[in-house]
């Protein structure tokens, strides 16, 4: 079966130089963020893949590039095996792909009822016809995500986080997606909270089969959730894996780093040894592997040659350590 | 003896509604060397108590009864200007966002001089060599060059670490830290978690350290504190609290949590939300949501009562009580 998405070397490039005029008289070039730099994966339909990484490292660019709110610097991205472009300028196509954000308070107009914002795909894909109709599609999509049909007359004010971003997901299923990008969709909620929405997400997933692209920095989160999890460092994937491999045999130093960097609530009382460092800019990554000045297995091959994926059991990792059979593990 | 005593603390925000009860009833001590880690999710009160212990409170915030003593000292009514000079000295204050804290027109070394000036004993010479000595002890490489480098040159990381080398310059004897490795990625904040645990063994300084995340109190905390609705639910060691939490809402927190090391198909989740300041329930504030909800639970408000190795505010322990169905 085709995937629902599949990225080819995705890059994408944002033009961050100073004006010109203070260009010239600094006598400086033009400066590029790189911030993803050569990202391929995909997702077969019904499943979920998570991308993980800290801030800066290129993970919620790639979501903005595979709904197409960003153009691709080079590479592409096929959405069901058609070009994205292509994809995008389709109405019914467009009408497949829907996005949850990460603030229920900012991604809501205030202005709005609710009812109102939640009908809004459903009038501009024109996929119900007449108020009666559409007013009942709103309930009905009020109810699957559990709040109540009446909740539609209310303004998102009257609403707590948790509830806001069960609107903002039934506002996102209004077009009958198949494929949902989730753009930290928790991160901004309790824990309490964000346990509800993480069992709606999943039941969700099981009874319409939808297709989710998940982003996080929350690596207990995204076991939850995911089927396969990629780890983004710096721009690119160092890691992809099924996420009972990535968890129980973290391959990439940078993987394991994460996971050791995780507090827990095991109590085990043992010293942490912390990777030292941090994300270095990606206007201007180091040479090589961009983990390197970080990472405890570098030698000069890392500091010269930017290493590639290459399968390592069930996973993809780009490290020369792996790959050379320098990493104890 | 204690060396911070918080006792019945009220905090109330009048409104042209009405007034609004932030915190009700608060207790606890902090002794010397000890973290209490205090826990609870947005609008339990968690930072209105640090706020409150340093005097900074934001209006129309004001301490409505109880008390709070610093070495058995009242500081909570005292004068703006003596609270400045606790502030700094004896109470050292760490806050989410390291851009707030610093000034933007200093540089860091003359950020820490001035401090240690105003609350040391010492020279400028002295204190500059000190702020050196702080700088390295917080993990920044090569201090005595970045010493004169502005905030905006460091980054997220680097900036938090120059704030609790702010913070524990003037070796305050109590540092409130609140939320201070939430802007922080987990790598980073690892790195300062370590810190703030050594910091606390090496100079027996104790620390109130407010966060959401359970996994940073699981690590760095000796006892815990559990808020809901302006209230403590839970108080108690913190290997009890999160292995044997006795307050249902302790459990659930606790249970909401995703693991790490393993998946589970579902996630134990409590129904519902924290109630708003304006619509707390009659009886226990956590009634509505509460999975062991029995009468006098909507009737009568609990204090904290013998649960276990804690203290729990939940009739479930109410010694002899004919209706409660105690474990």
């Amino acid at each position: 079966m085709r995937p629902m998405i599949e990225t080819q070397d995705l890059v994408r490039h944002f033009d961050v130089s100073r004006p010109l005029i203070q260009r010239l008289l600094a006598r400086e070039g033009r400066r590029t963020l790189r911030a993803v730099d050569g990202v391929s994966f995909d997702i077969p339909k019904g499943s979920t893949l998570s991308l993980v990484g800290e801030s800066g490292c290129g993970k919620s660019t790639v979501a903005r590039l595979v709904v197409g709110l960003y153009a691709p610097t080079r590479g592409r991205v096929l959405f069901d095996g058609q070009d994205l472009g292509t994809a995008r300028a389709d109405r019914r196509q467009r009408s497949r792909m829907q996005m949850i954000f990460q603030d229920p308070y900012a991604s809501l107009n205030p202005r709005w009822r609710v009812e109102d914002i939640i009908a809004e795909p459903i009038r501009a894909f024109g996929l119900v016809e007449g108020r009666a109709a559409q007013r009942e599609r709103v309930g009905a999509l009020l109810t699957q995500v559990g709040l109540s049909a009446l909740d539609g007359r209310k303004y998102p004010h009257e609403f707590s986080g948790g509830q806001r971003q069960r609107i903002s997901i039934a506002r996102a299923l209004s077009s009958n997606p198949e494929f949902l990008v989730c753009d930290e969709p928790t991160s901004a909620l309790d824990v309490s909270v964000q346990a509800q929405i993480l069992n709606l997400m999943k039941e969700l997933q099981a009874r319409l089969g939808l297709t989710y692209l998940f982003i996080s920095h929350n690596l207990a989160v995204v076991r939850q959730v995911s089927d396969r999890v990629g780890v983004m460092y710096l721009g690119r994937l160092v890691e992809l894996a099924p996420a009972e491999t990535l968890f129980t045999t973290p391959r990439h130093p940078y993987t394991r780093a994460l996971m050791e960097a995780i507090p827990d609530l095991e109590m085990t009382g043992r010293t942490r040894i912390p990777v030292g460092g941090e994300v270095p800019s990606p206007i201007s990554p180091p040479s090589g592997c961009a983990f390197h000045p970080r990472c405890p297995l570098a030698n000069a091959r890392c500091r010269a040659e930017a290493p590639a994926m290459r399968p390592a059991g069930e996973a993809q990792v780009a490290c020369h350590a792996v790959e050379e059979g320098r990493s104890a593990a | 003896m204690s060396l911070l005593q918080v006792r019945n603390l009220r905090v109330e925000f009048p409104t042209r509604r009405g007034t609004l009860v932030a915190l009700d009833d608060v207790s606890f001590d902090i002794a010397p060397g000890e973290v209490l880690g205090v826990v609870g999710e947005s609008g339990a009160g968690k930072s209105m108590t640090g706020a409150a212990i340093i005097g900074l409170l934001e209006p129309p915030g004001r301490i409505a009864g109880g008390e709070i003593l610093l070495e058995g000292r009242r500081i909570d009514n005292l004068p703006y200007e003596r609270m400045r000079r606790i502030r700094g000295r004896e109470i050292g204050a760490i806050f989410q966002d390291p851009l707030t804290t610093l000034n933007p027109l200093y540089t860091v070394g003359r950020q820490l001089v001035e401090t240690m000036l105003t609350h040391l004993p010492i020279g400028p010479a002295e204190a500059r060599e000190r702020a050196i000595g702080w700088l390295e002890m917080v993990g920044i490489p090569a201090a005595r060059e970045r010493i004169d480098s502005y905030p905006h040159e460091f980054s997220g990381g680097m900036r938090q670490r120059v704030v609790i080398a702010l913070a524990l310059c003037a070796e305050p004897k109590l540092i409130v830290a609140d939320e201070p490795t939430t802007a922080l990625d987990v790598s980073i904040q690892a790195q300062v978690i370590a810190l703030l645990k050594r910091l606390a063994r090496e100079k027996g300084t104790a620390m109130m350290l407010v966060t959401h995340d359970m996994g940073v109190i699981a690590e760095t905390a000796d006892r815990v504190a559990v808020m809901y609705a302006g209230r403590i639910a839970e108080i108690g060691p913190v290997r009890e609290v999160v292995k044997r939490a006795n307050h249902p809402y302790s459990q659930g927190l606790m249970a909401s949590i995703p693991p790490l090391d393993r998946r589970v198909e579902r996630l134990a989740q409590i129904e519902g939300a924290m109630p708003r300041l304006s619509a707390i329930p009659k009886g226990c504030a956590y009634n509505p949501r509460c999975p062991r909800v029995f009468d006098r639970c909507r009737r009568e408000r609990p204090d904290l009562m013998p649960a276990g190795a804690t203290l729990a505010a939940c009739w479930l322990y109410a010694p002899a009580s004919g209706e409660g169905h105690a474990p």
